[in-house]
């Protein structure tokens, strides 16, 4: 499925003394199997943007189409439509764990199954939950266990399978890796990275992590109060240290590793993904030698 | 939605009544609820009513302010008028016009009514000038001689402005959480009652839990920030009096001693 945003903007609290523009006329495209990584400040509107792809939020003023779903202002969606799209698009909330609420981890992950699946038998809810957990690698040891019971990592897998339990052709994590450990960082990638080969066509992620977007991500959007003032490959975007840094974000470490060597007059011409950033050190020490 | 609960109807300017000390707002509420009780005859409202245009115009909140927050109200005050009409028992020599209904009956009723609409409107005059901490601020300054009888009136003032403050971050929470089940295919708006009480156990259990949470983070904070309640605080924000309060509350004896007047005097009006 792909996504065309077309000028949408929208305003919290509209006609109200506390009125916030949160996103201004907003324009981006998302082709089926992108990666995208989409960054900005904090209050720039990111979160926003991405509830507008299932719907969450309805669109204010412009045009979205999510696949074949139009998401027009003034369109009202009826119900059904609403949420197959919900059961296409997948959203994986910041701190997904706080949405837990089952007592078993079972239950919790069939939720959504059942909710968008309401004449799914036993046996199919059962496949669906496994595959989902399998997905996330979780030992079916913890099927039966209280969610709440679980590490903070564990809880987000389970939060992460009960979004991906139907299979969405879209999933969309809002800061996926706040609060983890390195290592269940690398993991969860991993995880999404499986996902892209497998089912899920299209990924995008929110993230302050811009090694993180430089690693996994093809395509890159940075808003900027409310508006998308970049977008395009991360070597396209994350080549404007000074642009980056005023806007407050980050570069990614490869690049800034790269812009230091260039100023030692060693030229390396990445993709700033920490894997290809390697590999053409270590052409470029080859070379030399 | 948010903002109205983290002000309330708190309708953000300068002016003379927002600036008032909120006990003084307070006691003058209590004031005025009494006056408009007192007042047994319409002249006495009208009195009211004057001084409550004379607040509302030194309030400088829009009139469409108050008559919004007169719109909870208005229901109520429409059913007591007609059950007042309904049910006031025809005496001699009154006026009856057809039926049960008499000319006596309906002014009673509307004496009723506008009474109602007048305390309504005043109390909201207090709720769009002053913030609900302010408000909270000025009830523990008020009660603080109960704390001769022991009662713990600067805890009860601490449960009640950290109720205040936490309305709006729950709100927050709620929203995100409905919303999050809501991306799951969580239904809100179908079925039944008992159904659609149901789809909000996936909200009010991740709500209750994460409550919990926020009062333990709390509670440690403040411990680490040794939090003590007892007689040695002190306040960040200090209430004074000032000559706009003096000026208030002589308006507000003016308004009594005029309605008590007005009792006895009684124009005849009809
Ligand atoms: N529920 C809400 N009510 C009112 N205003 C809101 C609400 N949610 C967000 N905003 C405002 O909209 C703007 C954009 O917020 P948004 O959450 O989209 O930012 P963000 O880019 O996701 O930030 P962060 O990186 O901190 O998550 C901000 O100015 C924010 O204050
Ligand atoms: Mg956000």
């Amino acid at each position: 499925m792909r996504i065309v945003a077309d000028k949408i903007t929208f305003t919290y609290n509209r006609k109200s003394k506390f009125a916030t523009r949160a996103l201004d006329e907003v324009s981006l495209e998302i082709a089926e199997g992108d990666f995208l990584g989409i960054i900005g400040h904090t209050g720039s509107g990111k979160s926003t943007f991405i509830q507008h792809l299932n719907g969450l939020i309805p669109v204010e003023s412009g045009r979205l189409t999510v696949g074949e779903t139009d998401l027009f202002a003034g369109v009202k969606k009826n119900k059904k439509q609403l949420k197959n799209l919900r059961s296409r698009v997948g959203m994986v909330f910041q701190y997904p764990e706080y949405q837990l609420f089952e007592q078993t981890v079972f239950d919790d992950v069939a939720f959504g199954y059942k909710n968008f699946f309401p004449e799914a038998d036993k046996e199919e809810i059962k496949a669906a939950v496994f595959g989902a957990l399998d997905l996330v690698g979780l030992d079916r040891s913890v099927l039966n266990r209280s969610p709440f019971d679980l590490s903070g990592g564990q809880k987000r897998r389970v939060a992460i399978a009960g979004v991906i339990v139907t299979k969405p052709e879209i999933l969309i994590l809002d800061e996926p890796v706040a609060g983890l450990d390195p290592l269940g960082k690398n993991e969860l990638m991993a995880l999404l990275h499986r996902l892209h080969k497998t089912s899920c066509k299209t990924i995008i992620i929110v993230s302050h992590d811009m090694d993180e977007v430089a690693d996994n991500c093809n395509k890159v959007a940075v808003f900027s109060e409310g508006k998308i003032i970049k977008v395009g490959s991360p070597k396209e975007v994350f080549n404007d240290y000074e642009g980056l840094t005023a806007l407050r974000l980050d570069v990614p470490i490869t690049e800034y590793i790269a812009m230091k060597l260039k100023e030692k007059g060693v030229y390396i011409d990445t993709d700033f993904s920490s894997e290809d950033f390697v590999k053409k050190l270590v052409d470029f020490y080859k070379n030399v030698k | 939605m948010l903002s109205d609960i983290t002000f309330g109807q708190f309708y953000p300017t300068t002016s003379f009544v927002h600036k008032l000390d909120p006990r003084s707002k307070i006691i003058l509420l209590i004031a005025y609820i009494v006056a408009v009780f007192i007042a047994d005859n319409f002249w006495g409202l009208l009195a009211a009513f004057l001084f409550l245009c004379v607040a509302i115009a030194f309030s400088k909140v829009p009139v469409s302010a108050v008559i919004r927050s007169l719109k909870a109200i208005i229901f109520l005050a429409l059913f007591t008028f007609i059950l007042n009409i309904l049910f006031y028992a025809p005496k001699e020599g009154d006026t009856v016009l057809f039926w049960r209904i008499s000319k006596e009956g309906i002014i009673t009723a509307t004496f009723f009514a506008s009474r109602l609409l007048l305390l309504v409107a005043g109390s909201s005059i207090l709720t769009l000038t002053t913030t609900p901490v302010n408000i909270t601020d000025g009830i523990e300054s008020l009660l603080k001689p109960l704390t001769y009888i022991k009662v713990p009136v600067h805890v009860l003032a601490l449960v009640m402005s950290i109720a205040l403050r936490f309305i709006p971050t729950l709100a927050d929470e709620t929203d995100r959480i409905i919303r999050a089940q809501k991306a799951r295919g969580a239904d809100f708006e179908s079925g039944n009652i008992l159904s659609r009480v149901k789809a909000f156990i996936p909200v009010l259990i991740p709500l209750l839990i994460s409550a919990f949470r926020r009062a333990d983070e709390l509670g440690n904070a403040m411990d680490a920030r040794c939090y003590t309640d007892g007689k040695t605080r002190t306040k960040y924000k200090k209430l004074s009096f000032t000559a706009r309060d003096l000026v208030s509350v002589i308006l507000m004896a003016a308004l009594i001693t005029g309605i008590v007047f007005l009792n006895i005097y009684d124009p005849i009006l009809f």
